[in-house]
């Protein structure tokens, strides 16, 4: 596998994917639970709900992520963005410990250290699977020669 | 809510884990083929990126199962508590898109990454659950 280095600008995409995803969740689930009860019968509600604030926000960071993570498959591998791009969970339950004071149990230490390794192990390594370079027709072959003479 | 069985639960779980995995194994070969997004918007502008993405009918097909897994993450969430659902089927979809990336992608999935795709997996179930 040959040394995929990414740039400064691609890990800020990968930091993006990472950040939107559970943040426009957790501004969803916010948003959601201010509302009262919807039922089926009335699906205008559910229309309405999508112009409430907090859920107004939580779509627009899952169009940013959806936007990022489609850019970061472009040029990475799918088993490389999944694993390095979980640091959002860190994030969050960090978020959360800090911000809103909540607790975090040994176990939930346990998943961040976990989380923390796995990200850090994929992120060292390359990016990209070497594809071998398609070869060329024997005619396109010819052709490059004379072009070269 | 009643809890359902442990087989209901489990088809539940797999029907997310099946449906999401499709969808991001058929999305990322999607991207694969259309290309690097950085260099086509400074080729051809955001409007020429938006149209490589959107005229590609594998990444429709992608965004198909992604929905159906949100449909059935949202059935799942009726029947069963989120501490449940939402760690087992985002720590099983990383061992099932390492594999269906190595078979499906031809992506080398080393022992890196195999490593990464374990210790996330259990990470995220010890966070999430």
């Amino acid at each position: 596998m040959a040394d995929h280095k990414l740039t400064a600008r691609q890990y800020g995409i990968l930091g993006l994917v990472a950040i939107s995803a559970p943040l426009g969740d957790a501004f969803l689930s916010r948003g959601m639970a201010k509302l009262p009860a919807i039922s089926l019968a009335h699906p205008g509600t559910l229309i309405a709900a999508v112009f409430t604030p907090w859920v107004a926000l939580g779509i627009v960071l899952l169009i940013g992520y959806f936007a990022s993570y489609l850019t970061a498959l472009s040029w990475a591998d799918l088993t490389f963005v999944l694993p390095a791009t979980a640091f959002g969970y860190v994030i969050v339950a960090l978020l959360a410990h800090f911000w809103l004071g909540d607790a975090i149990s040994i176990e939930r230490w346990a998943g961040i250290l976990l989380i923390t390794m796995g990200v850090g192990s994929v992120a060292n390594g390359p990016s990209l699977t070497e594809r071998p370079a398609p070869v060329a027709a024997p005619e396109e072959l010819e052709v490059e020669e004379e072009q070269v003479r | 809510m009643t809890a359902p069985g442990f087989w209901p639960a489990c088809a539940m779980i797999a029907a997310i884990v099946l449906t999401s995995t499709t969808g991001e194994v058929l999305t990322a070969a999607a991207m694969k083929s259309i290309g690097d997004l950085d260099e086509i918007r400074a080729r051809a502008g955001m409007k020429g990126a938006i149209r490589a993405v959107i005229t590609c009918p594998l990444f429709f097909a992608g965004v198909f199962f992604l929905a159906l897994s949100f449909f059935s993450l949202l059935f799942a969430l009726n029947h069963m508590n989120l501490s449940l659902v939402a760690p087992a089927s985002a720590s099983l979809t990383l061992v099932t898109n390492a594999v269906a990336g190595k078979i499906f992608l031809k992506e080398n999935v080393d022992r890196r990454r195999w490593a990464s795709a374990v210790l996330v997996c259990i990470g995220v179930y010890l966070l999430a659950h």
